[in-house]
C-alpha cells in the first residue's frame, strides 16, 4: 500500500467547493466522492470535513438544506451559493497558476541536473 | 445565517450537528455492512473513521464564530462566584471603585453640562464671537484683544457679507417702581440679537428694527421670573412700563429662555448708542459682538473678509484703527474662571481614581500570585495562555463594571448636591444631566481602570515551566512580582503626593490669603445698595440733596457710627476705571495708564478705616465749586510719581473734566479685586474723589449706582431695618438693597480658593488613605510570603528587630521611589495650580516638608503591623511550613 499524503495546506476547501459545484450533495457522500476521485491518494481526515462544511457555510459559500434522501432518512445538504461559484473560479484559476509554476520550476532543476 | 441568528440559535444548531454526524456515521455503517462487515464491527470502524466525535463538534462551533461569547459567560459567572466567596475582598473593591469612579462621573457630569454641550442655542456650531485684535501693545498688561467700537462693528455688520452680526452689552440696573427696588442683570443688546439666537418671546414681540429708531419710544423684553415678581404673571405686563434705572421703558416681551443668555439677565433693552462715547472707536465703552455664519458660508470665508474690513478701516482711521484686526472664532460658553475650576477638579479625582485602580491592582496581584497553581494546573489540563488572561481580564472586568454601576449611581445623586455646594452660581447647572455621554464615559472608565489594575496579574498567567509552578508548593517564582508590588505602591504614594503637595499649597495660600491686609476694616461695616426718590433724578441739585439727606437719617440710627455713599465698593464686582496722566498731554493710547476711580462721600475713610499716610481725606470744603481735590493711593502715587508724598501735585483725569486735579492726600491700597486677586490684577492704582464735585452730567447716572456704607458698633446685621426705616423718606420711595457685610464680601473673595481647596483636601485624604492601605497590604502579603525565609534567618540566629528593621526597610524603599516620583509631579501640579488659581505661588519647601511628613508617618503606621508580625515568627512554625 502506496503511503497517502496530507492535503495541501487550504486545498480541501476548494475539492469541496468544487464537489458541491456538482449538485446538491450531503457530508458523507462528499466524503465517499473525495475517496473515489482523489484514487486513495489523499488522505481526506474525514473529521476535518465537517469542520470544513461548517466554516464554508458560515462564509456563506455553501448553503445547506434538509432533505429525505432515497432511503427516506433526514439528511443535510450542501449547494453552491453564486458567491460559492465566484470563490470556486477564483480558487481555482490561482491554484492552476501556483501548480503550473511548481511545475516549471520542477522541470527546470531536472534538467539541471542531467 | 448572520452572526447573531447563529447565536441565538446555538442549541438547535447543536442539535442539527449531532443529527448529522450521526447520518454520517450510519450511513458509513451501512455501506460496510453491504460490503459483508458484520454490524457492530462497521458500527465500530465507522466512528472510528470519523475521529473522536466531541473534537469534531467542538471545531465545528468553533467554525461558527460565537465560541467566545459561550467562553465569556462562562468567566463571568466564574467571576461571579469567586466575588461572592470573599464578600470582604469585593465590598472594599467595589467601594474603592464606585468612589473612583462616582468622582470622577460627577465632575464628567459637570463638565458635560456646563463646558461641552453645545449652546442652547438654534445651530449654535455657525454662531461665532468677534473680538478686536492689534498687532501693538502685545506686552502691554492689557494684552493685545480688545472689546468691539461700536462703530467697527457697524462697519464689519455691513461689508462681512458671510456673516450676520449682532452686538450686546453687560448693563446692570435697578428697577423701581411698584414694589421694592432690585438691582438686576440686563443686557444692551441690538435689535436682531434674540432672532439670530434663535430666542423665542413666550409673550408679546421681540424687538424690530424701528424700536431703535431715533426718537422711538425705549422698550425691554423681560424675563419670565421678572414677569412674574413684578408683574404677578398678568397678561397686562405688556404695554406695562418698566421703570429700569430711571428710564421708563414700555415691556415688550417676555421670555422664558432669557436665562441661557450671558449673565442670565432678567431686563433687555437696545443699546444705547446715544452717548458720544459710543461713536468713538479708540476710546469707548466697547461691546460684544457675536455672528451667525450665512448659510453655505465658512468660517475662513467669514474671516478673510473681516479682515479685509480690518485693513481697509485702518487706513480710512489710522488715528484708531492702526494695526487693528478683527478676529472670529466659534462661539463657546461664557463661563469664565469656572473652566479652570473645573478641569483642575476632575484632574484631581482622577488622580484619585489612580490611585484606587493601583490599589486594587495591588490587591489582585496578591490574589493571582496565590493562585499560581490553580491556573499552573489549569494551563497543564489544556487551557490555552490566552484564554487564561482573557478570564483574568474579564474577571477584573465584571469587578470595573460592577464598580461603574455604583459609581454611577454615586454620581446621579452626587449632581444636585454638588451644584448646591459650589460658591456662588454655577453657569448653565440647568445643562447638566446624566445623559447617554455620562454613561458613556462612565463604562469607559471603568473598563479602562480594569485594564490598569486587572493587566498586571492577567500578563502573570504562567506560560512556561509549569512543572516549577505546580511542584513550588504555592509559592511564588522570586523576581518579578515583588517589583510590580513595590511599582503599584510606589505609584500609589506618588500620586497620594502630589494632591497632598496641591491641597497643602492651596491650605497655605488661604492661611496667607486670610492674614492679608484687605486696606479697609472689614469688621462691623454694612454695604447696600440703595436708590434715592426718582422723582428727584431730574435734577442734580435735588439729586444731591436727597442723597444728603439719606446719610443724616441713617445717621440717627443708634448703633451707626459713620456713614458714606460711594459707587464702587471694594471686593464686590463693578469698578470704574479711567485713564489718567500726570500732564494734560496724553501719551498714545497703549501706554495710557488707567486708575479705579471711587466717587466717594468726606466720612467715606472713617467707614472703611482707610489709612491715610499723607495729608487728609476730603472734608465738607471740598464742594462743587471749590478746587477740584483726589485722594490717591500708594500704589498710584508710586507708579506715576515714582515717590509716597505727592500731596500737592496735580493729575489729569480726562472723563472727570479737563482741568487738573489736586492731590489732598495718600491713602493705603485697598484691595479691591478680592483678596486672591488683587495681586495679579492689571488696574490696581486707586484715586478717590468727592461725590460732591462728580459734574453733574452723571449725577443722574451715579445715583443709580451709589451705594451706602455704614459703620457701626453693633453687629452690622442688627441695624438692617432700623436703616431701611430710617432713609425711607418723606414719599417712602428710598429704598436699600442687596444688603451685605463687608465681612462677607472679604470672604467671598476668597470662595473659589476655599472651595478647592475643601475638595483638594477631601481628594488628598482619600489618596492617602487608599495609598496607605495599599503599602500595609502588600507589606502584609510580602512578609506572609516570606515567612518560611524570616523563619531561617531567625534560626540562624537574627533577632526580632532586625527582622522589624528589613520589613521597614523595604517599606521605606517603595515610599522613596513613589516620594521622587511624586515630588517631581508635584512640581508639575503646582505649576499648573499657580497659573489657574489666583494667589497660589510656587511650592513652598515647609509645604513640601509637611508632605512628605504625612507621609512617613503614614507610611510608618502602615508598616508597623506586618512588621511586628514578621518579627513574631516563630522559627520551628515557619520551617515546618516550608
Amino acid at each position: 500500500m502506496t503511503p497517502k499524503s496530507d492535503l495541501p495546506q487550504g486545498t480541501l476547501d476548494l475539492l469541496i467547493l468544487k464537489i458541491v459545484a456538482l449538485g446538491p450533495v450531503h457530508g458523507y457522500a462528499i466524503a465517499q466522492r473525495l475517496q473515489q476521485v482523489s484514487r486513495d491518494v489523499v488522505q481526506v481526515p474525514q473529521g476535518s470535513l465537517y469542520p470544513a462544511l461548517h466554516r464554508l457555510e458560515n462564509r456563506g459559500l455553501l448553503e445547506a438544506d434538509w432533505k429525505a434522501t432515497e432511503t427516506g432518512r433526514e439528511a443535510k445538504f450542501y449547494r453552491l451559493t453564486r458567491k460559492g461559484r465566484a470563490s470556486l473560479e477564483s480558487e481555482t484559476a490561482s491554484w492552476r497558476r501556483l501548480s503550473d509554476a511548481i511545475g516549471v520550476i520542477l522541470r527546470l532543476s531536472e534538467g539541471g541536473a542531467e | 445565517m448572520t452572526w447573531l441568528r447563529r447565536l441565538m440559535s446555538r442549541d438547535r444548531l447543536d442539535a442539527q450537528l449531532d443529527q448529522e454526524l450521526q447520518f454520517h456515521v450510519d450511513q458509513h455503517a451501512a455501506d460496510l455492512v453491504a460490503r459483508g462487515v458484520d454490524p457492530a464491527e462497521a458500527q465500530r470502524r465507522a466512528r472510528l473513521e470519523i475521529g473522536g466525535p466531541e473534537q469534531v463538534k467542538e471545531q465545528c462551533r468553533d467554525a461558527r464564530g460565537t465560541r467566545w461569547v459561550d467562553d465569556l459567560t462562562q468567566d463571568v459567572r466564574y467571576t461571579l462566584r469567586a466575588l461572592k466567596a470573599r464578600p470582604g475582598f469585593t465590598a472594599v473593591t467595589v467601594a474603592t471603585l464606585a468612589l473612583g469612579i462616582g468622582a470622577t462621573t460627577l465632575m464628567f457630569t459637570v463638565i458635560e453640562g456646563v463646558l461641552l454641550k453645545p449652546l442652547a442655542y438654534h445651530d449654535p456650531g455657525r454662531l461665532v464671537t468677534l473680538i478686536e485684535q492689534t498687532d501693538w501693545s502685545n506686552n502691554s498688561s492689557f494684552g493685545n484683544r480688545w472689546a468691539f467700537a461700536y462703530p467697527n462693528y457697524q462697519d464689519c455688520a455691513r461689508d462681512a457679507t458671510s456673516l450676520t452680526l449682532a452686538a450686546w452689552r453687560f448693563n446692570g440696573g435697578t428697577v423701581t417702581g411698584s414694589g421694592d427696588p432690585e438691582y438686576v442683570n440686563a443686557l444692551q443688546v441690538s435689535p436682531d440679537y434674540l432672532g439670530m439666537l434663535g430666542i423665542a418671546i413666550d409673550r408679546g414681540r421681540p424687538f424690530r428694527d424701528d424700536d431703535a429708531r431715533a426718537g422711538a419710544p425705549p422698550v425691554a423684553v423681560v424675563s419670565t421670573s421678572l414677569w412674574q415678581r413684578r408683574y404677578g404673571g398678568a397678561a397686562a405686563a405688556i404695554g406695562a412700563p418698566l421703570l429700569f434705572d430711571a428710564t421708563s421703558y414700555t415691556v415688550i416681551g417676555v421670555t422664558s429662555m432669557i436665562d441661557r443668555l450671558p449673565g442670565q439677565p432678567d431686563v433687555l433693552t437696545l443699546l444705547d448708542t446715544t452717548n458720544a462715547l459710543m461713536h468713538n472707536r479708540s476710546s469707548h465703552p466697547g461691546i460684544q459682538v457675536w455672528g451667525r455664519l450665512r448659510p453655505g458660508a465658512t468660517l475662513e470665508q467669514a474671516q478673510s473678509e473681516l479682515t479685509l474690513v480690518g485693513r481697509r478701516l485702518a487706513d480710512d482711521y489710522p488715528e484708531s484703527n492702526r494695526g487693528r484686526t478683527f478676529i472670529a472664532s466659534p462661539l463657546g460658553p461664557f463661563v469664565g474662571d469656572v473652566r479652570a475650576t473645573l478641569w483642575l477638579l476632575l484632574a484631581a479625582v482622577g488622580l484619585v481614581l489612580l490611585v484606587a485602580c493601583a490599589n486594587i491592582g495591588s490587591l489582585l496581584l496578591a490574589r493571582a500570585v496565590s493562585r499560581d497553581r490553580e491556573l499552573a494546573m489549569r494551563a497543564a489540563l489544556g487551557a490555552g495562555r490566552g484564554r487564561l488572561m482573557r478570564q483574568c481580564l474579564t474577571e477584573s472586568a465584571v469587578l470595573g463594571l460592577i464598580g461603574g454601576g455604583a459609581g454611577i449611581a454615586l454620581a446621579m445623586f452626587g449632581v444636585g448636591p454638588f451644584i448646591a455646594f459650589w460658591p456662588g452660581t454655577l453657569p448653565r447647572a440647568d445643562d447638566i444631566a446624566v445623559d447617554w455621554r455620562v454613561l458613556l464615559f462612565a463604562i469607559v472608565a471603568s473598563l479602562a481602570s480594569s485594564v490598569v489594575f486587572g493587566l498586571a496579574p492577567a500578563l502573570r498567567v504562567p506560560a512556561h515551566h509549569l512543572d516549577r509552578v505546580v511542584h513550588g508548593g504555592g509559592r511564588a517564582v522570586r523576581g518579578g512580582p515583588r517589583h510590580l508590588h513595590a511599582a503599584f505602591v510606589a505609584v500609589e504614594i506618588a500620586l497620594a503626593i502630589v494632591l497632598l503637595v496641591c491641597a497643602g499649597s492651596l491650605g497655605r495660600t488661604l492661611v496667607r490669603l486670610v492674614a492679608l491686609d484687605p486696606g479697609v476694616n472689614v469688621r462691623n461695616v454694612l454695604v447696600a445698595r440703595t436708590a434715592v426718590s426718582p422723582t428727584v433724578l431730574a435734577d442734580p441739585g435735588r439729586t444731591r440733596a436727597a442723597w444728603d439727606g439719606v446719610l443724616a437719617a441713617a445717621r440717627t440710627v443708634r448703633g451707626v457710627e459713620a456713614v458714606a455713599a460711594v459707587d464702587t465698593v471694594p471686593m464686590r464686582s463693578g469698578n470704574n476705571q479711567n485713564v489718567y496722566w500726570t500732564s494734560a498731554a496724553l501719551p498714545p493710547m497703549p501706554e495710557r495708564p488707567f486708575a479705579l476711580t471711587t466717587s466717594v462721600t468726606p466720612e467715606y475713610a472713617r467707614v472703611m478705616g482707610l489709612r491715610v499716610r499723607v495729608g487728609r481725606f476730603f472734608d465738607d470744603h471740598d464742594r462743587a465749586g471749590s478746587q477740584p481735590a483726589i485722594v490717591v493711593d500708594d500704589t498710584l502715587a508710586q507708579s506715576a510719581f515714582g515717590q509716597p508724598d505727592v500731596v500737592g501735585r496735580q493729575l489729569w483725569v480726562p472723563d472727570l473734566g479737563p482741568g487738573p486735579l489736586t492731590i489732598v492726600g495718600v491713602v493705603d491700597h485697598v484691595r479691591h479685586w478680592g483678596l486672591a486677586s488683587d495681586d495679579q490684577a492689571v488696574v490696581r492704582a486707586q484715586l478717590y474723589y468727592p461725590f460732591a464735585q462728580l459734574p453733574d452730567r452723571f449725577v443722574r447716572r451715579w445715583s443709580q449706582l451709589m451705594s451706602i456704607v455704614v459703620r457701626t458698633s453693633v453687629p452690622p446685621g442688627t441695624l438692617v431695618e432700623a436703616l431701611r426705616h430710617a432713609i425711607r423718606g418723606t414719599a417712602s420711595d428710598q429704598v436699600m438693597y442687596q444688603v451685605q457685610t463687608l465681612e462677607d464680601l472679604a470672604a467671598a473673595s476668597l470662595a473659589r480658593q476655599r472651595f478647592l481647596l475643601l475638595l483638594f483636601g477631601a481628594f488628598a485624604a482619600v489618596a492617602l488613605l487608599l495609598a496607605s492601605l495599599g503599602l500595609y497590604g502588600v507589606l502584609a502579603f510580602l512578609t506572609s510570603e516570606r515567612t518560611p525565609e524570616i523563619g531561617v534567618r531567625m534560626a540562624l540566629g537574627a533577632r526580632s528587630a532586625d527582622v522589624v528593621r528589613m520589613v521597614l526597610g523595604e517599606s521605606a524603599g517603595m515610599v522613596a521611589i513613589g516620594a521622587v516620583l511624586g515630588a517631581a509631579g508635584a512640581l508639575a501640579a503646582s505649576r499648573v495650580l499657580q497659573r489657574l488659581v489666583d494667589g497660589v505661588r510656587g511650592v513652598d519647601p515647609v509645604t513640601f516638608a509637611l508632605v512628605i511628613g504625612t507621609l512617613a508617618l503614614a507610611a510608618l503606621l502602615a508598616s508597623v503591623v506586618p512588621a511586628r508580625r514578621a518579627s513574631r515568627v516563630d522559627p520551628t512554625m515557619a520551617l515546618r511550613q516550608e
